[in-house]
């Protein structure tokens, strides 16, 4: 067992996990639920929500590292997986508003509105919480599966793969614009008022909400770790540099290749699936192509192949981001721009390689 | 049109050969005096004779210049009168005119007959405009005045549109033989107009009327269903063309040169800019028309000039990793979209047509061909043959290919490969400039324009064959046809998606595209 524990990180690394750990699971529910509002010391409800967002995009960028800076694979799908999962815990949530909605009906109220008279095939025991999770990484999931196993026994890769996960995601995006598809429309889903009972907006759910998130973080962090430090992501890693060669060592590919994309998939789903409630709201923009785009740029921030890195990348460009919707508006996309430019051209491993250089 | 009409009739009347012309007196006087049925009546009599000058006259009465002095009609209009039969001048007017007033019913009746009169102009458009829009619909009255013009008319398109009017208004008189006649001759037309007529008939009591109708309604319906499918045809064409047009740049940079250039879009929008604004210097000239003259050379310079500073400050350094050319070039495409945003704001700008563009050739059975489209289609081949003539006649040309296959030997044999490679990509995003220039004749111009084409012109350009100008065309054709086909089964949105999940199987079964280029590399 502790074999195991040093593959996956150093003394020094798990000392860090433990003290993000103690943060996420002590520190922050500490400083936001007890101490009082006029504190300094105070998380207030919106540092929470956004740092619990922030994760949920780390995670995100956890499960593209996995599948890009180890396997070398450029999936612009991850935008889709992410808000697939998002719908799926979305279904539920929807359900859990039961009649309490704007018009008083057992149907969600687009259905209502739409005219439906009852629940499509898609919405068949949405209302069970069990089932909702079962969609969440299977959706994601089995999506994933179909389409890596065509796209990868065709020898599909590179840029290829990119385009063409891009073009799955503008589909999908189409798909869920249309009312007729059942979920919602542009609208999507909102008004969410509970969660297995809770009410949702309270700040105890809320603080629920944000240490599943940190668990799954450090969770998918660990997993991945293992992954990679493991014979599998090893291989992951020769396929990477070389695939050729690797194929001709004997390994099929394909099936490795397979693995670890559809796995990342499933990631994602649970990041989109924690990533609904705390935020309220899920809409098919979250599967323009420009969001999968995205996604890569965290990665590609925090620096490839690191998966601290990508955690990293996530928390600084999403910081950013939030940072400037707030103050200048209009530049945040020039801003966005010069860091894609930037870390292509001067930066090819990520801040993460900045700071291993300098130790 | 009215002030000259009257013209005509002060012209007539300052010759000094009295009377000036000569007017069916019971018929004005009836107009005048009449009942409300002699009124109506009366206007086909006048115009019967195909004389302008009752024409005129009509035209007075609806404006309201008729006045009657006792018996005397007269036309008075600005001071000056004119006896309404003979035409002459009537120098001091009479005291105690009554103003002769036309209802509506009358007015709308002398508007009718008036179209209908213009079937006699010398004027060919005049004659045609006049034709199409009785064909619409018309009172049966004009009958009398639809076979003159009949008789007279020389032109076979117009012929055939006032035999088909005078057939449809035979349709609505009572004598049964008439009726089977226009019937028949009803079948051998491609209006939708007839189709309504003979489906009406279709319903008809007598029987050998409804028979006669159901037969000639078979045939027609069956002309109906070609032309819908050359309209659909010419939809495909069209929607190719946009396809290729917004492709054929990104053939040059992502086909032979192998750079995912996710700004692609941005370069079109940028062309779309650049004839916006070309369009708003013009409009303060009186050479509006020909504004897309400089618009084309001016759309294409200013994309192929960002294009070409792209390349030497970004792209040229990331040849070979096309991954992070593909994110870099998305990084600049933002930077594009909120640079355009900040300058232009974020609202859709309006590009004008100029005029000759607007309008259409009515090619048959209700199908029109829109002269936009037409004019795309043909600057879309034109772009084509420009670039292959390029590619394969032009030292530079040579140069991009050569560079293209081997770039270590052209290096060697004195090409400057990284010029080649900023002319080439230039060449590239200009073509890209030249699609926003027709794209925005069709569309709205606004930031996101590039953003709606990146994905469509990628699906091109894969699916077609990468470094394949050849696969490209027909890859832009085939989508475009796909897409107006599903969309005539199953609705816009579910085409779309169905084309994008087609290229994505394809993709899969024959990653290389319809058009491969033979080798033997292992890893392409």
């Amino acid at each position: 067992m502790s074999v195991v524990f040093g593959r996956i990180y150093t003394m020094r690394d798990w000392f860090f996990v433990g003290l993000a750990s103690l943060t996420v699971f002590v520190i922050v529910p500490i400083l936001s639920l007890v101490v009082s509002q006029d504190s300094t010391f105070h998380v207030s409800q919106y540092w929470v929500t956004l740092i619990g967002k922030i994760m949920c995009y780390a995670i995100v960028a956890i499960a593209m590292d996995l599948v890009w800076g180890y396997t070398g694979i450029l999936s612009l799908g991850h935008g889709l997986f992410f808000a697939l999962g998002g719908y799926a815990m979305g279904m539920y949530l929807m359900r859990q508003i039961g009649r309490e909605g704007q018009y008083q009906s057992d149907l969600p109220d687009f259905m209502v509105f739409l005219d439906w008279k009852e629940l499509p095939w898609q919405w068949w025991y949405t209302d069970q919480f069990w089932w909702a999770l079962l969609l969440v990484v299977l959706v994601p999931g089995l999506l994933a599966l179909v389409f890596g196993f065509f796209a990868f026994r065709s020898r599909v890769k590179g840029v290829y793969f990119s385009i063409i996960t891009q073009a799955l995601t503008f589909a999908a995006m189409l798909l869920f614009f249309r009312n007729a598809t059942g979920f919602g429309g542009n609208n999507g889903f909102t008004d969410f008022k509970s969660i297995l009972g809770l009410p949702i907006t309270t700040p105890e759910t809320r603080m629920i909400l944000f240490t599943l998130t940190g668990a799954a973080l450090i969770g998918t962090l660990l997993l991945g770790r293992w992954i990679v430090t493991s014979k599998f992501g090893r291989v992951l890693t020769a396929i990477r540099d070389a695939e050729t060669r690797v194929a001709f060592c004997g390994y099929n590919t394909v099936y490795y290749k397979l693995a670890i994309f559809v796995l990342s998939a499933m990631i994602c789903g649970i990041a989109g699936a924690l990533y609904v409630p705390q935020v309220g709201i899920i809409n098919p923009s979250e599967m323009s192509p420009a969001n999968s785009i995205e996604i890569a740029i965290w990665v590609a921030v925090g620096g490839r192949g690191t998966l601290s890195g990508a955690i990293l990348g996530a928390g600084l460009v999403n910081y950013a981001k939030s940072f400037f919707t707030q103050a200048f508006p209009e530049y945040w996309l020039y801003a966005l721009g010069l860091i894609f430019i930037f870390v292509t051209l001067f930066l090819p491993q990520g801040v993460m390689g900045l700071l291993r250089k300098n130790k | 049109m009215k002030t000259l009409l009257f013209a005509l009739l002060l012209c007539a009347s300052a010759s000094p050969a009295a009377p000036a012309f000569a007017i069916d007196k019971t018929a004005v006087e009836k107009l005048a005096f009449g009942d409300a049925d002699e009124r109506s009546a009366s206007i086909a009599a006048l115009l019967a004779e195909g004389d302008p000058h009752a024409a005129a006259l009509l035209e007075a009465v609806s404006e309201g210049d008729m006045q009657s002095a006792g018996k005397r009609i007269l036309i008075v209009k600005g001071g000056q009168g004119i006896d309404a039969v003979t035409g002459e001048a009537v120098a001091p007017l009479p005291e105690g005119r009554e103003d002769v007033v036309a209802n509506n019913r009358l007015r709308r009746e002398i508007e009718g007959a008036l179209a209908a009169f213009k079937l006699l102009s010398p004027e060919r458009p005049t004659r045609l405009a006049a034709a199409k829009a009785l064909a619409g619909g018309a009172d049966a009255a004009m009958l009398p005045l639809v076979k003159k013009a009949l008789e007279k008319e020389t032109d076979s398109d117009i012929k055939l549109l006032l035999e088909l009017t005078a057939a449809s208004m035979e349709m609505h008189s009572g004598d049964k033989e008439t009726r089977l006649a226009a019937i028949q001759r009803l079948g051998e037309s491609n209006s939708p107009n007839s189709r309504t007529l003979l489906a009406q008939a279709a319903a008809d009591a007598d029987d050998d009327i409804r028979l006669a109708a159901q037969k000639s309604l078979r045939e027609v319906q069956g002309k109906l269903a070609w032309g819908e499918r050359a309209g659909l045809l010419f939809a495909g064409i069209s929607l190719g063309s946009i396809l290729l047009l917004t492709a054929l740049g990104l053939a040059i940079t992502y086909g032979l040169m192998g750079v995912i250039n996710m700004a692609h879009g941005e370069l079109i929008m940028i062309g779309a800019y650049a004839t916006y604004v070309v369009q708003i210097l013009f409009r303060k000239t009186n050479f509006f028309e020909w504004y897309l003259l400089l618009a084309v050379p001016v759309s294409f310079i200013v994309a192929a000039a960002v294009g070409m500073l792209l390349e030497r400050v970004v792209i040229r350094w990331l040849y070979g990793r096309p991954l992070e050319t593909l994110l870099a070039t998305w990084g600049i495409s933002l930077m594009l979209i909120q640079s355009v945003r900040t300058v232009f704001g974020a609202a859709n700008v309006q590009v004008e047509n100029p005029a000759f563009m607007s309008g259409g050739i009515h090619a048959f059975a209700g199908v029109v061909l829109p002269w936009s489209r037409l004019v795309i289609i043909a600057f879309a081949i034109a772009v084509l043959i420009s670039m292959w003539l390029l590619l394969t006649k032009t030292r530079l040309g040579l140069f991009v290919r050569g560079v293209t296959q081997n770039r270590a030997m052209a290096s060697c044999v004195g090409v400057p490969t990284g010029l080649v490679d900023m002319w080439a990509f230039g060449l590239g995003s200009g073509i890209a400039g030249l699609a926003g220039c027709a794209l925005s004749q069709i569309g709205n111009v606004g930031p996101d324009l590039g953003q709606g084409y990146i994905v469509d012109s990628f699906m091109v350009v894969v699916f077609g064959g990468v470094g394949q100008l050849a696969g490209t065309v027909y890859a832009a054709l085939t989508l475009g046809f796909a897409n107006k086909f599903l969309e005539e089964v199953s609705g816009a949105v579910i085409a779309k998606i169905m084309v994008l999940v087609f290229i994505i199987i394809f993709i899969q079964r024959r990653p290389q595209g319809l058009f491969a280029v033979k080798g033997r590399a292992v890893e392409a």
